[in-house]
């Protein structure tokens, strides 16, 4: 288990070390940060000078060397446009956007099994052909348009929700502020959520439903109606356990798609998290913030994957952790 | 009063634009406590029966008609929950293939103990000490650690002695075995098929027993189905049908046994195959294969009677006795 571990960890180094290079790749050759910093009255010999002092004509190595050296510390450099540092300004905003994944995560664990179980016991009632119909609906269009048909149709005509930003949160510790505390909070994380969730959410009642069907169909729970077990207990112990297996591991790539997504819908629900962040500092040619959120997202990916293929192999008794770290 | 009476029991697969027939009009019965064979090639028909006797034909199987009689009712016309109570209690199943028959993610203390309390009012503690008696029954070693362990954990004929344990959990009255021991090593098939056998007779639970081996049916039962192309075409006491075959495609199976055959021979095999569901032929089915098909056999089916000791679905079972008899006295 630990071997398992301690692998899995250098996997994971190893997929930071080729995203800090995009990332750094991208803020070599994205813009010049001395018109950024010097404007346009500042004569060449001025800036080749500054360019020395910056480091900014070193070699590529060196450049990347002193980028790694200090994102190792924590430092991913400045913000242009707020003039502090990059990692600070996407923590600051980060539990914003990690409220708005957990209220779409809420929603996809818990319509997707039950439904997805529902249309793969009973694939032929009306019930079941409508939820796959309208599944297929909900894959198809795409998320900044159900944003924005939820707002006409919720904020807009019936004026039950709120149609833009996070209402009332109340401080919890250090940048979180929670948005479940408060009535007016849920309001305004609800639409967000349920947009978020639109495109996982028939992706997994799909997933689990035919997952579901193959499973009903092995030895194994043909055995166990021969053995007279009572049905609810085939379909939720024998069967949800085997369906979700696959499932586990789909759906921890897919948290981290779900983060990628949150760029979309924070922008129409002006929602304050780091995607409606990165949004505007791709318009402000923020370059440090942009890469800075690059490597934080893909951190935040690389470790929800690591979590997900351990807790696979706690989960999946025919998985030896220990030998696979041999 | 029979444990189970089967009467012209249809078996049907409903396709596409139409329907075929797996099983035709099969009638059987089986006393307490006795042991039954069904062989027959695949595709005969085997373990469909199985599946019918425990009322789970998968779609698009159905039973069309005729009655499976246990111990008085009607299994073909119980409901779901009526025939639950049955399964796993007073009728077990060993499944073919121990390898996939356990569920993977269940330790085999769970499965154990599931059964035992989807019959009975048990406590998990009462029913672990009912499921380690069994397992000390079947010898396993060790018994009350297996509960803890996943299925992948134990050998194939680890599993199989765990699924005869499982089986014999509630005292069943019947149990039916469907190629209990095709998918093991051959090694370990014998211990296997003693051990089913010790078990039945000391418990007195009936078996019917599915398998091609003819071999094995010798040795565990004491009546005997043939079955071909979704029929039984001959039946009767297990010795007499292997001494004495009286059907042409009895004694051709019986003849393409190795021991029939000198070493370094061809077997004699029977020529062709089982004609598929969809295209069995007129009159009788075994017609096309037989070396003493007649003109009748190809129009008229067969009607299964009494002969000698057997019951025989064929034309020419008598012209075939004489001339094995006239074969005799030259």
């Amino acid at each position: 288990m630990f071997a398992y571990l301690v692998k899995r960890v250098f996997q994971a180094i190893a997929v930071m070390f080729v995203i800090s290079l995009i990332g750094f790749a991208i803020q070599d050759n994205l813009g010049d940060p001395l018109r950024e910093l010097v404007g346009q009255s500042v004569s060449e010999e001025v800036r080749q000078e500054l360019r020395d002092e910056l480091g900014l004509n070193d070699s590529f190595v060196t450049q990347y060397l002193r980028f790694a050296g200090n994102a190792l510390q924590g430092d991913l450099g400045t913000s242009y446009f707020f003039k502090e540092p990059a990692l600070d300004v996407i923590l600051k905003k980060l539990p914003a956007t990690m409220e708005l994944v957990f209220g779409a995560t809420i929603i996809i664990v818990g319509l997707s099994i039950p439904v997805g179980v529902y249309t793969a016991i009973y694939p032929n009632t009306i019930l079941s052909r409508l939820v796959m119909g309208i599944s297929i609906i909900g894959i198809s269009v795409p998320v900044f348009l159900t944003a924005i048909l939820m707002i006409f149709v919720f904020s807009v005509e019936y004026g039950w929700f709120p149609s833009y930003g996070r209402g009332d949160v109340v401080h919890v510790f250090g940048p979180w502020e929670t948005n479940f505390a408060t009535v007016d909070g849920w309001m305004h994380i609800l639409l967000p959520s349920i947009a978020l969730a639109s495109i996982m959410l028939p992706l997994f009642v799909r997933l689990i439903r035919a997952e579901m069907m193959e499973v009903l169909q092995s030895e194994y729970v043909k055995y166990a109606k021969a053995k007279g077990i009572r049905p609810w207990r085939i379909y939720f112990v024998h069967a949800l356990k085997n369906t979700l297996l696959p499932v586990i591991t789909v759906g921890g790539v897919q948290i981290g798609t779900m983060v990628a997504y949150t760029i979309l819908t924070e922008t129409v629900f002006q929602w304050p998290g780091m995607g409606f962040m990165f949004l505007e500092a791709v318009n402000r040619v923020d370059t440090p913030l942009i890469v800075a959120y690059l490597i934080v997202v893909g951190f935040i990916f690389v470790v929800t994957n690591t979590i997900v293929d351990l807790i696979y192999g706690l989960v999946n008794p025919t998985v030896n952790l220990a030998r696979m770290g041999a | 009063m029979s444990l189970l009476s089967v009467r012209d029991l249809s078996v049907k697969f409903a396709m596409r634009d139409n329907t075929v027939t797996a099983l035709n009009q099969i009638s059987f019965d089986l006393a307490k406590g006795e042991r039954l064979g069904i062989v027959g090639e695949s595709g005969a028909g085997k373990s469909i029966t199985g599946f019918a006797l425990m009322n789970l034909l998968s779609r698009p199987g159905f039973v069309d008609s005729g009655k499976i009689l246990f111990q008085g009712d009607d299994i073909a016309q119980m409901s779901d929950a009526q025939m639950r109570r049955i399964r796993g209690n007073q009728m077990a199943m060993i499944f073919q293939d121990p390898m996939v028959t356990l569920n993977p993610v269940l330790t085999i203390g769970q499965q154990m103990v599931e059964t035992l309390m989807a019959h009975r009012k048990l406590s998990k503690s009462e029913a672990e000490q009912i499921a380690i008696v069994k397992l000390r029954e079947v010898y396993i070693p060790s018994p009350a650690e297996r509960l803890n362990q996943y299925p992948h954990e134990l050998s194939g004929g680890m599993r199989q002695r765990i699924i005869i344990a499982i089986a014999l959990l509630l005292d069943p009255q019947l149990i039916i075995a469907d190629e209990p021991t095709t998918a093991l090593d051959v090694t370990i098939q014998a211990d296997i098929m003693e051990l089913l056998l010790e078990l039945c007779e000391t418990n007195k639970v009936g078996l019917i027993l599915i398998t091609h081996d003819l071999g094995v049916v010798s040795q565990m039962t004491e009546r005997t189905l043939v079955m071909y192309a979704g029929r039984i075409i001959e039946a009767g006491r297990t010795r007499e049908i292997i001494n004495d075959p009286q059907h042409p495609y009895t004694q051709g199976l019986i003849n393409a046994l190795p021991q029939q055959t000198a070493p370094g021979q061809r077997l004699k095999q029977i020529p062709g195959n089982m004609p598929s569901l969809t295209a069995i032929p007129n009159g009788c089915p075994f017609s096309p294969r037989c070396e003493y098909v007649q003109d009748h056999c190809r129009t008229e089916a067969p009607k299964t009677v009494q002969y000698t000791h057997v019951e025989v679905a064929c034309h020419e079972v008598h012209r075939l006795h004489s001339d094995k008899a006239e074969e005799m006295n030259r």
